[in-house]
């Protein structure tokens, strides 16, 4: 089966070493997720399979036949960007820039998981509705680093949409 | 990244075959494994794709346990309802380790193979003999800050790494595995991980050809769970030393102290006798200290890590007197 990426299907690479941020990267040609460490260390490669944030780096791309992958171009554009896009951009949620694909794929998730009700390791208690607080916010933003130190603002950026939202 | 010849597994013994053939190895998330296939420390010359096999379900037991799919992955068992209100231990350790986006692709089996996070072991440049038989630890005269304190050899003073583990075996959970020939076979979590003694390599008691299908948990029992996790940094850091315990109170005496230890070992630490110590006594700061004298009796520190004989004992005492609410 081939992977779809951003609703378009494409054949998968005949290595199988090729890592799924590789493939997306150096065979599509979408540069939008970014290469940090390679090391499942700095989330900046994070994409959504299926809905859910993964690190692409510590995932091989042959294993994803039939996955639907979504990626920071599959979010929004820069005429229409998604909700938290425009937060980031109202708040300052980046430096340079870098780190910024990961962040935003990884709290697109993060939202829908504090939606669904999942507890993380900053939660009081492990069921009942999750208050998005910045504690919590941070706990489930710390796969993704910032060398900016841009935290505090994409904290805000993440808090405003989910208000926004609420 | 060597060379690799990958296989998809349409059942669970062609998966076991297929690993039980050269230097094969299972791959499901990969979380952990495509991270050493890069550094080149893990060289196997084929991986054996899992990810099609039925056993990622998390399901109730007729006994009142529950079975949890090799494949399930770490977030589905950490907010799975019924492990949220039976075996809260369970979730909370989960959610304590790595990060989200590493818990959504890691799977339960591959949890618990894990490889340790010795910086000598992940440095091809350096020697190890877990990695390199033969070859010499550097940890035991080098850098030893996530070392092990217990159970240590003069092959190797690596610690196992996960957390998940530890709450495992508190609860006293069962591996399921099966091998080649549709044989199968179950271990208990305290079981399953070994000492280092003079084979450092082998981390655990799978033999090559053998696949985890499942992990089993006993029936819910009552009393306070908790894991208490302590690392340099608040998120996104391995334990330097945890404590998962499940403890009863009847009539002013404790009635079960079911505990395991991260961080201190090659293998998530279980010490019966230290609840032979606790059970039917009153709870009171000496009877603390007494059980971390029995954890702690053969401890030894390698310079870097000696801190982690005092954490112990203070990490162990702050969570019976958090179970018991005795305050020190």
């Amino acid at each position: 089966m081939p992977i779809t990426v951003n609703d378009r299907t494409h054949d998968l690479p005949d290595d199988p070493r090729v890592s799924l941020l590789d493939f997306l990267r150096g065979h599509l040609g979408l540069t939008g997720t970014k290469k940090g460490c390679d090391h499942g260390q700095c989330g900046a490669c994070t994409v959504l399979v299926n809905g859910m944030r993964i690190n692409s780096c510590l995932s091989l791309a042959a294993l994803h036949d039939g996955d639907a992958v979504t990626t920071i171009e599959g979010i929004g554009t820069p005429e229409d960007p998604s909700a938290l896009q425009q937060a980031f951009v109202e708040h300052d949620g980046f430096q340079c820039g870098y780190c910024t694909p990961g962040q935003i794929c990884s709290a697109t998730a993060m939202m829908d998981e504090i939606a669904n009700g999942w507890p993380s390791d900053a939660s009081a208690e492990l069921t009942g509705e999750i208050k998005p607080t910045p504690e919590e916010i941070r706990e489930r933003m710390s796969g993704n680093l910032c060398r900016c130190g841009a935290y505090s603002n994409i904290v805000q950026a993440i808090l405003a949409t989910q208000e926004a939202q609420s | 990244m060597k060379p690799f010849d990958l296989q998809r597994a349409d059942s669970l013994t062609h998966a076991s075959q297929l690993c039980s053939e050269r230097n094969a190895k299972p791959i499901g998330g990969g979380a952990n494994l495509v991270d050493l296939l890069k550094l080149e420390v893990e060289r196997p010359d084929r991986l054996v794709d899992i990810n099609r096999l039925p056993i990622a379900g998390i399901e109730r037991m007729d006994d009142g346990g529950l079975r949890i799919g090799a494949l399930a992955s770490n977030t589905a068992v950490a907010v799975d309802d019924d492990v949220r209100s039976q075996w809260p231990v369970l979730s909370r350790a989960i959610l304590a380790g790595a990060t989200q986006q590493l818990r959504n692709r890691a799977t339960t089996g591959g949890n618990l193979c894990q490889r340790t996070r010795c910086y000598y072991f992940t440095n091809i440049d350096q020697p190890c003999n877990k990695r390199a038989p033969g070859s010499g630890c550097g940890a035991i005269d080098g850098v030893a800050r996530l070392h092990a304190v217990l159970g240590t050899s003069d092959q190797c003073i690596a610690t196992y790494p996960g957390d998940m583990a530890v709450a495992l075996s508190a609860l006293d959970a069962q591996v399921e595995i099966a091998s080649a020939n549709d044989r199968h076979r179950t271990v208990p979590v305290r079981e399953f991980h070994r000492l280092p003694g003079d084979t450092p390599w082998k981390d655990n008691v799978l033999e090559q050809g053998e696949v985890i299908t499942a992990v089993t948990l006993p029936k819910p029992v009552s009393g306070r769970q908790i894991y208490r996790k302590v690392r340099e940094r608040s998120s996104y850091a391995f334990a330097l030393v945890s404590v998962a315990a499940i403890i009863d109170m009847a009539d002013g005496l404790i009635t079960r102290a079911d505990l395991a230890f991260g961080g201190l070992a090659h293998k998530p630490w279980h010490d019966p006798r230290i609840a032979e110590a606790l059970i039917g006594k009153s709870p009171h700061e000496a009877l603390f200290d007494k059980a971390a004298d029995i954890l702690l009796e053969d401890a030894q520190g390698y310079g870097e890590n000696d801190f982690k004989i005092p954490l112990a004992l203070r990490t162990l005492k702050a969570v019976l007197a958090e179970a018991t609410g005795v305050q020190l």
